[in-house]
């Protein structure tokens, strides 16, 4: 997996989202509503794509793209 | 590990009611506009039925049972079991298939008790009435399953309450040599016993006047007391994506059953965003899944007879239909059955004036 193909998969999951408006150093909560429903929708989305789960815990963790990028790369190496 | 058959027993029909009371989600005004959209469009719940207090699951079950013995012809004191399904029973003790059993007029031979499930209740309670008629002494059995879960729903928690409504349902099951096995996996993992919990009321946190009634804010648009559901969205919505796929696979694998052979696959309803993914992860045609949840949210036990009275009466009055029914949830509990649904009587959804 690569972020490039990571950030466009999340830019179509999401109606408030442009294609090519995301970055890896984008502070999620400030590109989009990054609540308890879109959660649940990068947590469906991540799931179906690469077949790994992610707790609350971790999502809260998370702060920026990035962040989001390296906690399912590091799942799916996991997996591995 | 719980992968069994039950064979000799059929489903001779099914029925549903609902409270006439509509709630609209675009009416739900603890959250934005904006956030009801995404909401909405994101749970897949348009609307749903609520009671008024008063109205018990037991009271939509009986309107669903009575009709269903009418359609059938069935002779009241031929019925020797009825298993309730439901977690919003009518007192605290007793269980509440006595006061249905007197109610629907049946014998006093017959067996009558409560299983305490929710979202896997109705295929646990299929094998629970299966595996009892299957020993052949009893013929005829009423399965009745549904919850009120409006009633104990905190309006001020948006994680639950635009989820749920409220729904009974019946189904008749008799002896019949000639049918094919129905094939359950069940499954259960109680250390997630408090995703989906009403804390205070049983015997371990008993109902207090102070603590019980007291609202907490758990965090921003989720304010619930010890008497409400409380739902840990997140756990639910992992343990569903993590064990309904290989608990599905592991039964068709046991018995040889290609994917294709099934006709209809019916979910417990819990909310579109967690279905469809499950549906996905299993490859499943859309038109092979319906939903009743657009208009009925979830309705926890009754959600599998409720779908198929809602979406598939036609089908299921008048062909052979290869189906699979799969509930997962409070528990955490869940479980696949597969059977075959043979020309049933299916009245049309009724309705409860409370």
């Amino acid at each position: 997996m690569n972020i490039i193909d990571f950030i466009s998969k999340i830019e179509e999951e999401f109606d408030d989202l442009q294609p090519n408006t995301l970055a890896a150093e984008d502070v999620l909560k400030e590109k989009f509503t990054w609540d308890s429903i879109n959660a649940l929708i990068f947590l469906a989305h991540v799931n179906v794509e690469y077949d790994v789960e992610i707790t609350a815990e971790e999502l809260i963790k998370s702060v920026t793209v990035q962040d989001l990028y390296d906690l399912v790369k590091s799942k799916v190496e996991n997996k591995a | 590990m719980a992968i069994f058959q039950v064979p000799n027993i059929k489903i001779a029909g099914i029925s549903a009611c609902v409270p006439e009371k509509v709630f609209h989600n675009k009416n739900y005004d603890r959250i934005s506009e904006k956030e009801r959209e995404t909401l909405i469009k994101t749970i897949g719940v348009k609307s749903k039925r609520h009671v008024n207090t008063g109205t018990t699951t037991s009271d939509l079950c009986y309107v669903s049972a009575n009709k269903l013995i009418e359609d059938l012809k069935w002779e009241r004191n031929e019925i020797d079991l009825l298993v309730f399904v439901s977690q919003s029973r009518d007192y605290i003790i007793p269980a509440t298939a006595g006061l249905l059993q007197e109610r629907l007029s049946l014998s006093k031979s017959c067996i009558a008790f409560d299983v305490s499930l929710g979202c896997s209740g109705y295929v646990y309670g299929l094998s629970i009435i299966g595996s009892m008629m299957a020993t052949g002494m009893i013929n005829k059995g009423l399965l009745l399953t549904g919850d009120i879960s409006t009633l104990n729903t905190s309006y001020n928690d948006k994680s639950a309450f635009p989820l749920f409504g409220d729904a009974g349902s019946a189904t008749a099951i008799v002896r019949d040599e000639k049918v094919p096995p129905m094939k359950f996996n069940l499954q259960t993992d109680g250390s997630g016993y408090d995703a989906i919990i009403i804390p205070d009321g049983g015997i371990r946190n008993f109902a207090n006047k102070d603590t019980s009634f007291e609202y907490k804010e758990v965090s921003e648009g989720i304010s619930r007391n010890n008497f409400n559901i409380n739902l840990d969205g997140i756990k639910v919505f992992n343990f569903s994506l993590r064990e309904v796929k290989p608990n599905v696979l592991k039964l068709l694998s046991e018995y040889n059953i290609d994917k294709d052979e099934i006709d209809y696959w019916i979910f417990h309803q819990a909310n579109l965003l967690m279905n469809e993914t499950i549906r996905k992860q299993l490859k499943l045609d859309p038109e092979s899944v319906p939903y009743s949840l657009k208009e009925f949210g979830n309705t926890s036990s009754a959600s599998i007879p409720l779908t198929i009275v809602t979406q598939l009466a036609e089908k299921v009055n008048n062909s052979k239909l290869n189906m699979a029914f799969s509930g997962f949830g409070v528990g955490l509990s869940w479980g696949t059955v597969v059977l075959e649904i043979d020309n049933i009587v299916c009245p049309r959804l009724l309705n409860h004036k409370d």
